[in-house]
């Protein structure tokens, strides 16, 4: 259900809506000075009781995520911030950073407090230079009001936050790689376990937390984590509170919204997005980066023997709440609630290619199913677009990507198979027009 | 001549060190810095001076160096555009905006015009997706380009020599 909120955008697109002013004026800092005079366990479940699913796109619970943190050690903890955002048709914490960076600085002081750590690194991908700007602002009003430094609010619990630069590699958004590049490695995934709160930044305990998932604790604080799970349609089965919604492709009106979970891609693509570009039909829509499947607007949800299903079983896949376990549930996945959408006027055998190019493009090469599966599947799809394909490779993309899947260290690999996956069960028919008509029925195209 | 920087980027130089609990994770930064320094790339004589500076073999700055795209092993053109052409781009008419400007720079994606001016590169998904095509210029996000956006900021580039 449409359940607008705007406690992440509220000061979007404002004259200087990214200031210290106007972030105080709207309430800003409360949070965090209330949850530095609480107990570590008091704001941990304080958390958990929000049902924040891990925005980042693995929707891991994240008072569950500090809880891991060890709660004696020896050793510095690190609060290490994913802001790599490389997901394909993802661009929302981009909007974050540049629109409302307090509220991820004071979602960071909330954080390490609650995982007993005293430095924060914000791991920004390189080309987005105005984030890193803003956020380093942010950062210098915050401690020139005392809220960050040695004492924030006066409070005896020191906190420093850095922005470190990536340098262009869509992996690094993966967290052990990300936490490799911030040691000054090359950015590749680390084999799990140990993982993060054991063995993390600098061989640390740490936590990886998304952008949005922290810039979103301060609302949890000012509202308390059971009203903010229960804004959320879904937050029965977990999943709680607001999140942002992107939408992109041919949609007339793009862009990014909050609202509450619960929202389902019809509302998303025509109550939000303002409709299919020309009000042409759909042919697919990714419901959130090119990671997850892609679905057809006629896929009905039949989920056999769960109850959590029982509302939604005999709907459309549109009309399905855009949840982390909802789309967990139906073999899809709702990744960073991004969605990318395809009307009739896309070729959806070029669209493949194009999201296959981008895997092959990116695997870092460590495993091999990873890096030669997609060199094959893209050589092959390089043949079927040119009209040279056969039956047999296409026969093959499936058997490629099926050999990649749980076959690897890190998660691309299924990111990059679900696709290949995805793409060949439901565009079959028109990847056999291009083997045996090389296309000539297909659009030859992906702009309307 | 032996790489070295400025006083000020020295300064900042220190700075980024204060931040890590050891000087490796300065790395990538300082690359940043020093390629910014020297015309958009790193050189050997880079390569040696971040080593020297953080206590690391050449080896191992090398192998960052080439893991990143973003850090260049041979001098690029003055201005670097870079046109996205991931999906959401290329739903938006990203392949339009490259030919476009193949056309007018008179390059292929990944040269160099002729008077060094610009190198035309391509990008994969640069969280720009709500506001396509883009391209990246430099330091600078274009976003809902146009033909005639994008030929004013190529001209820009040509002509005026800045975006
Ligand atoms: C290939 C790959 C790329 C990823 N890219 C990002 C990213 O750009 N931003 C992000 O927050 N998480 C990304 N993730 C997910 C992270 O590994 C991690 O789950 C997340 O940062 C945890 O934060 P959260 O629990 O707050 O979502 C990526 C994962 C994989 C496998
Ligand atoms: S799965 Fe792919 S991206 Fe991940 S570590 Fe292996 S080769 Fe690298
Ligand atoms: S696809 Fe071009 S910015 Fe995301």
């Amino acid at each position: 259900m449409l359940k607008r909120t705007d406690y992440l955008t509220k000061n979007y697109g404002k004259p200087d809506g990214w200031k210290l002013a106007a972030y105080e004026a709207a309430g800003g800092y409360r949070s965090a000075r209330k949850a530095l005079g609480m107990s570590k366990d008091a704001v941990i479940d304080e958390a958990k009781k929000a049902h924040v699913r891990g925005r980042g796109g693995a929707g891991f619970d994240c008072g569950v995520k500090w809880s891991f943190m060890p709660k004696e050690s020896t050793k510095p903890h690190y609060l290490v911030i994913n802001a790599d955002e490389g997901e394909p048709g993802t661009f929302k914490d981009r909007t974050i950073m540049e629109q409302n960076p307090h509220s991820l600085i004071e979602g960071c002081i909330i954080g390490c407090y609650a995982i007993g750590a005293h430095a924060c690194y914000i791991y920004v991908r390189d080309e987005l230079h105005l984030s890193k700007e803003r956020l380093w602002g942010a950062i210098a009003e915050a401690k020139a009001k005392g809220h960050l430094g040695a004492r924030p609010f006066g409070k005896d619990y020191a906190v420093e936050i850095y922005v470190h630069t990536g340098a262009g590699a869509y992996i690094c958004g993966e967290e052990t790689a990300l936490l490799n590049s911030l040691e000054g490695r090359r950015g590749e995934p680390r084999l799990k376990p140990p993982f993060p709160a054991q063995y993390g930044a600098f061989g640390c305990p740490s936590t990886v937390n998304n952008v949005e998932t922290i810039a979103i604790m301060p609302t949890v604080f000012e509202i308390g984590g059971d009203a903010f799970s229960k804004l959320s349609e879904l937050h029965g089965i977990n999943d709680g509170g607001c999140r942002l919604f992107g939408v992109s492709g041919h949609v007339k009106n793009p862009g990014i919204f909050e609202a509450a979970v619960g929202l389902t891609l019809r509302e998303l693509i025509f109550d939000l997005g303002g409709g299919v570009l020309d009000d042409r039909a759909i042919i697919g829509v990714i419901p959130g980066g090119s990671s997850c499947p892609i679905h057809k607007p006629d896929e009905i949800v039949d989920v056999a023997g769960d109850p959590r299903f029982e509302p939604y079983n005999g709907k459309s896949v549109l009309d399905l709440p855009l949840g982390v376990d909802t789309f967990r549930g139906i073999g899809s996945m709702l990744g960073t609630a991004c969605a990318i959408v395809l009307s009739d006027a896309a070729d959806p055998v070029l669209a493949y290619h194009n999201v296959m190019r981008f895997y092959r493009h990116e695997s870092c090469g460590q495993c091999t199913p990873c890096r030669e599966g997609m060199g094959w599947i893209e050589r092959i799809l390089d043949k079927i677009v040119a009209g040279t394909g056969t039956i047999e490779e296409l026969d093959q993309l499936s058997d490629i990507a099926n050999s990649v899947m749980g076959n690897t260290i890190c998660a691309f690999g299924e990111g990059a198979a679900q696709p290949a996956l995805a793409f060949v069960r439901r565009y079959r028919k028109e990847l056999e027009d291009y083997v045996h008509n090389g296309g000539k029925n297909q659009t030859g195209t992906l702009t309307t | 001549m032996a790489f070295a920087l400025s006083a000020e980027r020295e300064n900042e130089l220190d700075q980024i060190l204060s931040r890590y609990p050891n000087k490796m994770a300065a790395c990538i930064p300082v690359l940043h810095l020093c390629q910014d320094a020297n015309e958009g790339w790193v050189s050997a004589d880079v390569i040696a001076f971040v080593a020297g500076r953080l206590e690391l073999s050449t080896a191992q700055v090398k192998g960052v160096v080439t893991f990143y795209t973003l850090f260049n092993e041979e001098k690029p053109g003055k201005h670097q555009v870079w046109v996205c052409r991931t999906l959401s781009c290329a739903l938006r008419g990203s392949e339009d905006i490259l030919r476009h400007c193949e056309k007018k720079l008179g390059v292929k994606q990944g040269e160099t015009t002729r008077d060094g001016k610009v190198t035309l590169r391509t990008a994969e998904c640069l969280a720009s997706c709500g506001t396509a095509p883009m391209m990246q210029v430099d330091k600078k996000y274009y976003e809902n380009l146009s033909m005639t956006e994008v030929d004013r900021i190529l001209d820009r580039l040509l002509y005026d020599g800045d975006a």
